[in-house]
């Protein structure tokens, strides 16, 4: 017994994974970053100076406080209607953290369970499912959005629908082809021999080893989500004004482009360093989940 | 074709194939017709309570699909199969469901065997959980029970499949196929994968269980050594055929087919002062979709003439064993070549 109490314990599944996670520098400074814009998104009521749909007559396009002429009543200045920069960004970080988190639920879910029957039941259902998703891919994603979007209407739903559909065939393809590797293997046989029925057989023995690169690819889809959706607000099919989204803000400021950068630059900005912080920890992920690429 | 049956033999029969047969047709492209590959060509056998059919043959011989047909993970393209007093052909899915647990198999690769996702607790209790209604409590016992019994400890039960080595997941494997109180084992070169000592304390484990359950078992593997330990009677296969059949003393003692011959002089025995005869085969095992006409064996065989590229042989009762070859139940001496 004495050799037993000697033997160190194997780090749990949690923490080895967050040891090799913590081996990527900009992995974990994108989840710091992910982590303070969720922050923000979460109390952005609180942390707001303005209501991000008050116009300030009085003060439009306010520079910045670095710029010459900045006033410390709007640290980030104001937009062509007076509206407070600083608020409408902040605010603007719940609306794409939504679109991003629900665009990527939602895909995942369905996209799980269309790759899963594809898997499961191959013949017509697999080759109707792969033909859907093929169909869907061939169409560049922003023209297929928009064409979403002119059929159901511009609203925030809408855009969430839209860049659904569009994302949908990534999480159908990932989890079919890794269902397909599981299936062939031995324990999928061992689990059908003693009678395990095709339901449970599904969820509870292959789906759980397809969710390494499911994880990836749901962290990664939500900047491209995000991105998608700034793109259609630009071209004004996504959230439609007053909401303070970063594409439509970009919209509605790029006649400034030349006199007044900031406007558009603030919520570009923001964009970029959201995308970017959950690209940074979404290659982290991938890095600490994939045990080929581990350094142990 | 089986061997003549006693009446105290058929009380203890759990499983009864009858020219058993299972063809695949594989696509060869767009413009050319499917080809139909014979995996299973005839085979018949009975497996009884606490004695082992041991299947030898090179890869590519039918073993495995042997194990899946028995298994009823695949129905058999003809041929009967009675297990416990059940048809297979032809039964309803429910009735298969309800043979499902009769009938266990444990795989030669024991790292693909287990999900890695599961701990060995609910590796173990999940058979129960799919097949009965016992509470949870009494499934984690039983899980216990058994897992004292392939000799794992306690506290495994709370472990990953990852935090074992070879041989202790292939008790797990056992441990997993024995908790519906199957009838029949099928073991899938259960050892070949493991190191020589595991092999042994596995084979002996497995001997232990079989008298423990009474259990059948149908044992494959390639390895005549581990054969000739566990094996009451032998069965070898070649390119989805029988091509002998018999007690273990039989086939080992005195081999007839020229196949069985060259498989057993190719054993290697720890014994330097024995001189052994090695029986070479020439060429190379043909392929299973283009097989030879006549006896499948004839162009690699020593002793072939003319009727073996003609004719087909069938198994037919010779001394102890039951042997498919025309030159030992129809010899025409003048006609055999050297």
């Amino acid at each position: 017994m004495a050799v037993e109490t000697l033997t160190q314990k194997p780090p749990g599944p949690l923490l080895s994974f967050w040891l090799a996670f913590r081996e990527n520098r900009g992995a974990v400074i994108g989840l710091a970053i992910v982590c303070f814009v969720v922050f923000i998104a979460v109390f952005a009521n609180f942390l707001a100076p303005y209501n991000p749909l008050e116009q300030y007559r009085d003060f439009t396009k306010l520079p910045p406080i670095w710029a010459e002429g900045g006033n410390w009543a709007h640290p980030l200045g104001t937009d062509p209607l007076g509206r407070d920069m600083l608020s409408r960004i902040l605010y603007g970080s719940r609306i794409s953290l939504f679109i991003g988190l629900s665009v990527m639920l939602v895909s995942a879910v369905v996209g799980v369970s269309l790759g899963l029957l594809a898997a499961f039941w191959g013949g017509m259902v697999d080759v109707i499912i792969i033909r859907v998703m093929d169909l869907i891919m061939a169409i560049p994603s922003l023209v297929l959005a928009i064409l979403i979007i002119a059929v159901i209407g511009p609203n925030l739903t809408n855009t969430i629908i839209a860049v659904t559909i569009v994302y949908l065939p990534r999480y159908v393809r990932l989890v079919r082809a890794s269902a397909l590797s599981e299936l062939s293997k031995d324990y999928v046989v061992a689990a059908r021999v003693a009678g395990v029925g095709p339901w449970r057989l599904m969820i509870k023995t292959v789906l759980p080893n397809c969710m390494a690169p499911l994880i990836v690819q749901a962290a990664l889809g939500i900047s491209d989500a995000i991105l998608e959706a700034a793109g259609l607000g630009f071209l004004g099919l996504g959230a439609q004004p007053p909401m303070p989204e970063w594409g439509s803000m970009l919209a509605d400021s790029k006649d400034l482009i030349t006199s007044h950068p900031w406007v558009m630059a603030l919520p570009g900005m923001a964009i970029l360093i959201t995308v970017l912080a959950i690209n940074l920890m979404g290659d982290g992920l991938r890095d600490a989940l994939d045990p080929r690429l581990r350094k142990s | 074709m089986s061997l003549p049956l006693g009446n105290e033999r058929r009380m203890s029969q759990v499983l009864n194939a009858q020219d058993l047969t299972r063809y695949y047709s594989v696509s060869r492209g767009a413009f050319k017709e499917a080809a139909i590959l014979k995996a299973v060509d005839g085979a018949s056998f009975t497996l009884e309570r606490g004695k082992t059919l041991a299947v030898v043959g090179e890869s590519g011989c039918g073993k495995s699909t042997l194990a899946r047909l028995v298994t009823m993970i695949e129905l058999p393209t003809s041929g009967g199969l009675n297990i416990a007093g059940h048809d297979i052909v032809g039964a309803t899915s429910q009735t298969l469901r309800g043979l499902r647990p009769k009938v266990q198999i444990v795989f030669q690769n024991p790292y693909g065997s287990l999900n890695p996702r599961q701990k060995i607790g609910s590796i173990l209790e999940e058979p129960l959980l799919v097949n009965t209604n016992m509470p949870k409590a009494e499934r984690g016992e039983k899980a216990r029970a058994m897992m004292s019994r392939v000799g794992l400890r306690p506290e495994h039960y709370e472990r990953y499949p990852h935090m074992f080595s070879g041989g202790q997941r292939q008790r797990i494997a056992i441990a997993r196929a024995l908790m519906l109180d199957p009838e029949i084992l099928v073991l899938d070169e259960p050892v070949s994968a493991l190191d020589i000592s595991i092999q042994a304390q596995v084979l002996n484990l497995l001997a232990k269980l079989q008298q423990q359950h009474n259990l059948a078992y149908l044992f494959i593997s390639h390895d005549l050594s581990v054969v000739k330990h566990i094996a009451d009677e032998v069965m070898v296969m070649y390119l989805g055929r029988v091509v002998e059949q018999g007690t273990r003393d039989s086939i080992f003692k005195k081999p007839q087919h020229p196949y069985t011959k060259a498989l057993l002089s190719a054993t290697p025995t720890p014994d330097p002062a024995r001189k052994r005869e090695r029986i070479v085969l020439k060429g190379e095992l043909p392929s299973p979709l283009n097989p030879p006409a006549g006896c499948t064996f004839h162009p690699r065989c020593p002793i072939a003439f003319e009727k073996c590229g003609r004719e087909n042989p069938n198994l037919v009762a010779h001394e102890q064993s039951l042997v498919a070859c025309h030159a030992v139940n129809d010899p025409y001496p003048e006609t055999k070549a050297a």
